[in-house]
């Protein structure tokens, strides 16, 4: 029998329950946005004692599926004020599956303000203080955390930004190298970890691909299926293992569509010292630990991670990806990769999410704080502001639109109080309407139209063009909130767009699994209950149409080099929900 | 003469190393050179072709280049 693990940090318990019949089929997203709806309400303070934290793993994470250990974490968010769920690779997600748990749920906090550390194995859940290990950075607690827990923990953790309670803090998983840079990084979970006066999660526990499988024959079957898609799509078989994610820096670039230096431009003269091609060069050339082609967690055949090596060819940071490169470089004015290497490795250490710190610093250097360009400067805010929790530190950390209050700034790229990923959404319209619509706030991963907009993934949707991009990203964001269920990554979708039996075969997984019948339509209908239970929670907490908007500067300030505005039309954009 | 600035990504790359990362290569094509006659003349396999993008505007490999156009050629690539 599977089991949720729920965790009062009031009482400093922890208890098993069995998994009601009501979530039977949910998993990732589905499971934490069901159990937020559930048992949040929509109204409360997400740093108070009445939210709630929970992890789940995907319905096929932890059986043999390809590229299918990814982690959902849920709660109200601090960043938003939406319901969240931000995703995550790293080993983690696979342990808790092969324990037999589908959710854990964290919540409550502690009488008087300290710090608390859960070690879960087969044996059962307890929780220790935390003791010296509160208030350090995420390398060094995953250091210590090792040598006191064992080699191979899978952890999840918080740094001084989470503790701090910065609502733009992430929550940390490691990878097989104790690496602690693969985040649940959006919508401030960090500071709903720190809230509850949770510094770690130990997962102590050998097995990966453990959790139970009904029918084992078929499910075998279908996943060669989805294993040979994978391995015969020339994205997923060959461009993200030999350049990462950050592939995508120069066909933004040429696209017109790099957010550069705060959104004021659609090309950054350095974007290609900043991309994928340039960080193979670096692991090339230096040698040493860096490495292209890195998997984030056991069973990954599509492999996009990587190390990013320094000078002496030790390593800078694991990993640098796209969005990462993209918001500390392009969006900062900063073409230095090794100084990109080093912001990402600050914002992991200190425990930020990248691509909101990025957004940040941009609107800071607009507002005059530092210059576009200043490396060191950026350098500094991190390292000694928000590590020393300064009130500076704290503006860093209290993301894009605070920021821009805080500095008189009007070119502010957020939706929903969360800063824009590293597509402008004048040249990339079908990824505007995401951001407009998207339960999340701006993300790029709710419905990637970029696929379809700029990579001719899914066909093709011209991106300069109002006409199309809605039913693109209706449709995106109803299949992605299923793979996201589904503990694939969405990685997968890029076949699973373009070759027939793709699909088909992660049905056919998610059956064998439960055992019991599910079709592609079943799919889609999980992937559209889990948007309505997500709108339903926002409409509550207060948010309406209105705040599925871009900001207002997108409708009249013209991007180069294309000189476009956002002219995708409010009243289209109501109609994205219609399902 | 039409002067064109072109750019190979990725794995094409190797077909018109750039002498200085994310430079462009400019070339003097004959009029009425096409996109497909310019990548047949740097020996770049087609069919490893995906995108192609004429001053940031995607475009087929039958177009005919123009004097001062910006080409940025990729094979299938992806992210997020």
């Amino acid at each position: 029998m599977e089991k949720l693990l729920r965790v009062d940090m009031s009482n400093l318990e922890a208890r098993f329950e069995d998994l009601p019949d009501k979530y039977a089929l949910l998993g990732g997203r589905a499971m934490t946005a069901a159990i937020v709806a559930d048992e949040v309400a929509p109204t409360v303070h997400p740093l108070s004692e009445r939210n709630k934290l929970v992890f789940a793993p995907g319905i096929l994470t932890g059986t043999t599926a390809p590229s299918s250990g990814r982690l959902s974490v849920g709660a109200k968010s601090p960043l938003t004020g939406t319901i969240k769920e931000s995703n995550a690779g790293g080993i983690s997600a696979q342990k808790l599956a092969s324990l037999g748990i589908r959710a854990l749920v964290v919540e409550g906090k502690p009488a008087e303000k300290g710090f608390y550390v859960l070690v879960l194995s087969s044996e059962g859940a307890r929780i220790e203080p935390a003791g010296d290990l509160a208030g350090l950075g995420c390398y060094e607690l995953n250091r210590r955390l090792w040598e006191k827990y064992g080699k191979n923990s899978g952890l999840m953790c918080i740094g001084p930004a989470g503790e701090a309670g910065m609502p733009t803090a992430g929550v940390s998983t490691n990878d097989r190298e104790n690496h602690p840079g693969r985040y649940a990084g959006r919508g401030g979970l960090g500071a709903v970890m720190g809230s509850k006066g949770l510094k770690a999660i130990v997962l102590l526990c050998d097995k990966v691909f453990e959790a139970p499988v009904a029918e084992p024959e078929k499910f075998k079957e279908a996943q060669k299926l989805l294993s040979k898609a994978i391995l015969e799509h020339p994205v997923t078989a060959q461009a993200l293992p030999a350049f990462g994610t950050a592939v995508l820096i120069n066909i933004l670039n040429e696209a017109g569509g790099l957010p550069t230096k705060n959104f004021s431009a659609g090309r950054f003269e350095e974007a290609a010292k900043t991309g994928g091609e340039a960080m193979a060069e670096f692991c090339k050339t230096r040698g040493g630990k860096g490495k292209m082609g890195h998997g984030c967690h056991p069973g990954c055949i599509i492999r996009c991670s990587n190390i990013i090596p320094d000078e002496k060819g030790e390593v800078a940071c694991a990993p640098v990806e796209y969005e990462s490169s993209w918001a500390l470089g392009a969006n900062c004015g900063i073409g230095d990769l090794d100084t990109i290497a080093r912001l990402n490795y600050l914002c992991n250490d200190v425990g930020l999410d990248t691509i909101e710190t990025g957004v940040t610093i941009g609107v800071l250097m607009e507002g005059g704080l530092l210059a576009f360009g200043d490396g060191s400067g950026a350098i500094a805010l991190l390292d000694t502001e928000v590590r020393n929790v300064t009130p500076l530190g704290r503006i860093v950390g209290a993301g894009a639109a605070v920021a821009g209050k805080t500095f008189g700034v009007v070119r502010v790229p957020v939706v929903k109080s969360q800063g824009m990923p590293a597509y402008d959404p004048r040249a990339v319209k079908g990824i505007g309407v995401t951001y407009a619509t998207s339960t999340m706030g701006a993300d790029h991963t709710a419905g990637y139209s970029v696929a379809t907009n700029i990579l001719k993934v899914g066909g093709f949707v011209d991106p300069l063009q109002a006409e199309g991009q809605v039913d693109l990203a209706r449709n995106l964001q109803i299949a992605t909130a299923f793979v996201d269920a589904s503990g694939l990554c969405l990685f997968t979708a890029f076949p699973l767009l373009d070759i027939d039996y793709a699909l088909p075969a992660v049905a056919d997984m998610y059956a064998a699994r439960l055992g019991r019948p599910f079709t592609v339509a079943d799919a889609l209908e999980a992937g559209k209950e889990v948007l309505r239970v997500e709108r339903k929670f926002n409409e509550a907490a207060g948010f309406t149409k209105a705040h599925d908007r871009l900001p207002d500067f997108m409708k009249y300030e013209k991007l180069l080099p294309h000189d476009v505005v956002f002219d995708v039309t409010d009243e289209e954009l109501d109609t994205v929900h219609n399902f | 003469m039409p002067k064109v600035s072109v750019r190979l990504f990725a794995t094409l790359q190797r077909y018109l190393p750039p002498a200085n990362i994310g430079e462009a290569t400019v070339m003097d094509v004959s009029p009425g050179t096409t996109v497909q006659s310019l990548l047949g003349e740097l020996g770049v396999p087609l069919e490893q072709v995906k995108i192609v993008m004429i001053n940031g505007i995607h475009t087929e490999t039958d177009y005919v280049l123009q004097e001062g156009d910006r080409v940025g050629v990729f094979p299938p690539v992806a992210g997020g």
